[in-house]
Formats: C-alpha cells, sequence, structure tokens
C-alpha cells in the first residue's frame, strides 16, 4: 500500500511536489516527511527535534490545517490515501516545509512574557497553593510548547500582522496570576489595545487546533478583564 | 493607540451591547404591541409627543448605537480595508456623532 504525500518546495513562491511513499502501522504525518527526505529527496526542508509532541518544532500545515506532525497519524488525516503538507501559515517561509518563527517569537518578548522575579535566590521559596484561583488559572495554560499552530489557525493574525496572537497572549495570562512575577502593570498595558488583546474576536480557532487542548481564547478573556483597570484609570 | 485607549474602546463596547441588548428587546416588543393593536402612525406620535419617559429611553437607545456601531465599524475598516490609525479613528468619531446626531433629531422629532 502507498501514500501520495503532496509537499510544498520553495519559498513564499513554490509549488507542491508529488511523493509515493509506502505506508505504514501508527504512520505520523512526520514519518511520511522524514521517508521523502532520507530515500526520495535529500534536499527537502524540514524542522523538527524531539518526535514525541515536547518541543513544538514540528508544526506544519496538513491538508489545509495546522499541526503537530509527530503526534498526528496518517489515518487520521489522511483523504483518499493523499496527504498535503505545507508551511504553517501566518508566518514567513524559509524554505519547503519551514516557516520563520521569528515574529512569533519577537511577539512573546513584546507581550512581556519573560518572568520577572520579585525576590532573590536568598530568600524563601514563594509558597503557592495549587488549590488558588491564579495558581489554576496558570495551570490551565502552562502547558503550551510554543508550536505555533494557533499563530496559523488565527484570523485575527491574517487579517492584524501587528496582533500577538494567542500563544504570546496565553503567556501573559499564565504570568499575570503568577504571584511572585513583579511586571503585572507593565505586562497588562503591553497586552492591552489593538495589537492586543482587544484584537481578539473569540473565533477559537486556536482552542480548537492546540494540539495541547489549552485554551488560549480563555487566556485572552482573562486578559481583556485584567485590562478593566487600565480603561478606568490606571494610566496609560 | 495607547493601551488605555483600547481598553477603553473594550469596555464601551461591551457596555453599549449590554444597553442595546435591553433597548432591542423592549423596542421591539414595544413595536409589536403597537402594531397588532393596530395604533396608527398619527395615534402612536400622539402618545409619544411630550412623552420624556420615551424620549429619554429611545436617546439612551441612539446614543448606544452610535459608540457600539462605530467601535465595531473601526475594527471592520482595520481588518477588510487596512484603514487604521488617526484617520481612521476620526472617520469613526464622525460616524459615531453623525449616528447619534442624525437618531437624536429623530428622537426629537417624535418626542418634542
Amino acid at each position: 500500500m502507498t501514500l501520495r504525500v503532496s509537499v510544498w518546495r520553495g519559498g513564499a513562491e513554490g509549488r507542491f511536489e508529488e511523493f509515493e511513499i509506502p505506508r505504514r502501522e501508527s504512520q505520523t504525518v512526520l514519518d511520511a516527511v522524514t521517508y521523502i527526505q532520507r530515500h526520495l529527496d535529500p534536499t527537502l526542508s524540514y524542522r523538527f527535534a524531539c518526535r514525541v509532541g515536547m518541543c513544538g518544532s514540528c508544526a506544519m500545515t496538513v491538508n489545509g490545517k495546522p499541526r503537530w506532525t509527530c503526534r498526528t497519524h496518517v489515518d487520521k488525516v489522511a483523504r483518499d490515501g493523499t496527504l498535503r503538507v505545507a508551511p504553517l501559515s501566518n508566518l514567513p517561509v524559509v524554505k519547503d516545509l519551514v516557516a520563520d518563527m521569528r515574529e512569533f517569537f519577537d511577539k512573546w518578548a513584546r507581550s512581556r512574557g519573560q518572568f520577572k522575579p520579585t525576590a532573590t535566590r536568598h530568600d524563601e521559596f514563594a509558597p503557592v497553593r495549587p488549590s488558588s484561583a491564579a495558581r489554576r488559572e496558570v495551570d490551565a495554560g502552562i502547558e503550551c510548547i510554543g508550536c505555533g499552530v494557533c499563530y496559523a489557525a488565527c484570523d485575527v493574525v491574517k487579517w492584524n500582522r501587528d496582533y500577538l496572537g494567542p500563544a504570546a497572549l496565553n503567556r501573559a495570562w499564565t504570568l499575570v496570576n503568577d504571584e511572585r512575577d513583579g511586571a503585572k502593570a507593565e505586562r497588562l498595558h503591553a497586552v492591552a489595545g489593538d495589537a492586543g488583546c482587544h484584537a481578539c474576536h473569540t473565533m477559537m480557532s486556536c482552542t480548537e487546533h492546540c494540539p495541547k487542548k489549552l485554551s488560549p481564547t480563555r487566556s485572552i478573556a482573562g486578559l481583556k478583564r485584567a485590562t478593566l483597570g487600565i480603561a478606568l484609570g490606571g494610566g496609560s | 493607540m495607547s493601551a488605555r485607549a483600547g481598553a477603553g474602546l473594550w469596555v464601551a463596547q461591551r457596555a453599549t451591547a449590554a444597553v442595546l441588548a435591553f433597548c432591542v428587546l423592549v423596542h421591539l416588543a414595544t413595536m409589536i404591541f403597537a402594531v397588532r393593536g393596530g395604533l396608527t402612525a398619527a395615534q402612536i406620535l400622539g402618545r409619544t409627543h411630550g412623552n420624556y419617559a420615551w424620549g429619554a429611553f429611545y436617546s439612551l437607545f441612539v446614543i448606544a448605537a452610535g459608540i457600539h456601531g462605530a467601535i465595531g465599524l473601526r475594527t471592520v475598516a482595520a481588518e477588510w480595508l487596512s484603514f487604521r490609525g488617526r484617520a481612521a479613528d476620526a472617520a469613526m468619531a464622525a460616524i459615531a456623532l453623525a449616528i447619534v446626531g442624525l437618531g437624536l433629531r429623530a428622537v426629537s422629532a417624535v418626542v418634542l
């Protein structure tokens, strides 16, 4: 049995190239791409690292939808024995299946995605109750692997190139709820406005596609509520 | 746009949405009541003239609609037409003022 795989070749301009590869049991989309690169065309560029859904580097567009390819079984997504694999949408293409992730991660930095400590290594550990409401909000969003699937799935990103995107805003929300963090006000200012949480239309494409089953939509709604203080006089 | 202005627009849109949800229901119920009761336009005008409670209600409705619609149009203009920045904000403010102005003029015509 064979599988027909149509793969994007080139950069922003390019074309799909067809390959035929052996169909195997429990084959993942990443397995299929790897087969092509190792046996049929060594010039094919793609990105992966862990192969077990932890590193977030192998996301691609598979039959029109953004997915983590290492955990996506061909059985689940092939249509009539065919796959169409392209780089992630909403990002520049470096070559073939490799998207340029710079703007995606730059937006994490722009939304103040860095933890800003309020204590030093000489202080006691901060006691954070696992059952506290804030900690549970952190739990709900913290398992993001930064794969960019939500960013590629988001229509607001497509329409508004400045929009920070679901992953960066989700990260900001986990830090807003981190009681050890000392940059909350600064962060809320960074994520408010036309490029931030207020641009989200709650279409939930990010939540629908997130391979980790997180809900960036929920995090963004939390940020909107948290910025209420800014609207009511918390400075500009 | 500053963080405060962005958050302020969001609050304004949510708050006016709540007002509109209430006003639209009252408006629809009133229209259905008036039409089913067989009232003519002249009879309706006779009841609205000098009725400042209805005047206040429809003034609130018009102001909320003007603000809510303009904020929504601002987003549509940015996302679909790439019309952004100060010119876009000024255009949307003008649309809000026009809707509120025309609406209040209509309210005054049936109440005063």
